[in-house]
């Protein structure tokens, strides 16, 4: 189960001026990789239709999917779900082969919202922020950094960090915060 | 920077995310204890280095994570095509011809 140290408290981290940052409260993640013939099967003991082209997202109640690869993909869910997962998934292992590990304790989630949000991620990030679809998202690299990012919203990003990067790239978009409250 | 297309995510994306892992379609030897010193001294390290068309391996380190093929131009550095890893060699004249 996921043990915030307190370094991660979630909250607001910058809380006003054209970009928001907010460190969200810990939920449950799965790194789900898995061959196409399991798809339907494992779809089903989820309960989320498992996207197959890479940056699409599906989700179903609190519990969410994106495709990272091919054979890859990252879901989330409350933490409270955590149990009810694992065990559908293990009941269907034996005619569908899969390997879900969770991994809730590896990242920590931070929102980035604001008039400035997009803009705020070309600090770091290389890929054209404008080709990532609303409802969208993929992993990309944010100074250096391997990130999944989640476009909720034209100007609302989710940022998955894996939590011994997260205080670098936490500090990067603060500096570009401060950027903007500067100009 | 140089724009790389991924096959896997069907996206042109830049070379950040991407690093480069050698010469494509080397195949390691079915029966190394069979094979020479020679034999395997050029498996290991004896590369074409084309001045030109080079058949390589890219993979999307920050992305989706596969290896894939890619031939790049070594003077010019434009890629001429990029492939999945199981997808036949492609013949370089018929590249060559499209990219004209």
């Amino acid at each position: 189960m996921t043990v915030l140290t307190h370094a991660f408290t979630p909250g607001p981290i910058v809380a006003s001026g054209p970009v928001k940052l907010t460190l969200m409260a810990p939920v449950a993640r799965f790194s789900l990789r898995l061959r196409a013939a399991s798809i339907p099967a494992v779809s089903k003991a989820l309960g989320v239709d498992l996207p197959t082209t890479v940056g699409e997202r599906a989700a179903s109640g609190t519990t969410e999917a994106i495709c990272l690869g091919p054979d890859e993909w990252m879901i989330i869910a409350k933490p409270d779900d955590t149990d009810t997962l694992v065990s559908a998934c293990a009941d269907i292992y034996a005619s569908a082969t899969h390997s879900l590990t969770e991994v809730s304790a590896r990242e920590i989630t931070v929102r980035i919202e604001g008039d400035r949000a997009a803009e705020l991620l070309t600090i770091g990030c290389p890929r054209d922020i404008d080709s990532i679809p609303v409802g969208g998202g993929c992993r990309t690299v944010i100074d250096g950094v391997t990130v999944v990012l989640w476009r909720d919203a034209e100007q609302s990003f989710r940022m998955d960090i894996w939590r011994s990067f997260a205080m670098h790239i936490i500090d990067l978009l603060c500096t570009g915060c401060k950027e903007f409250a500067a100009e | 920077m140089l724009l790389i297309h991924c096959p896997y995510c069907n996206q042109t994306l830049p070379e950040a995310e991407f690093t480069y892992a050698g010469e494509a379609h080397i195949a390691r030897p079915a029966d190394p204890s069979s094979v020479s010193d020679e034999e395997w001294r050029d498996f290991l390290f004896i590369r074409t280095n084309v001045k030109g068309p080079h058949y390589e391996r890219w993979r999307h380190f920050y992305g989706c994570g596969r290896y894939f093929n890619a031939v790049r131009d070594t003077v010019s550095d434009r890629f001429l095509i990029t492939y999945k890893t199981d997808d036949p060699r492609p013949e370089l004249s018929k590249l060559l011809e499209k990219s004209k």
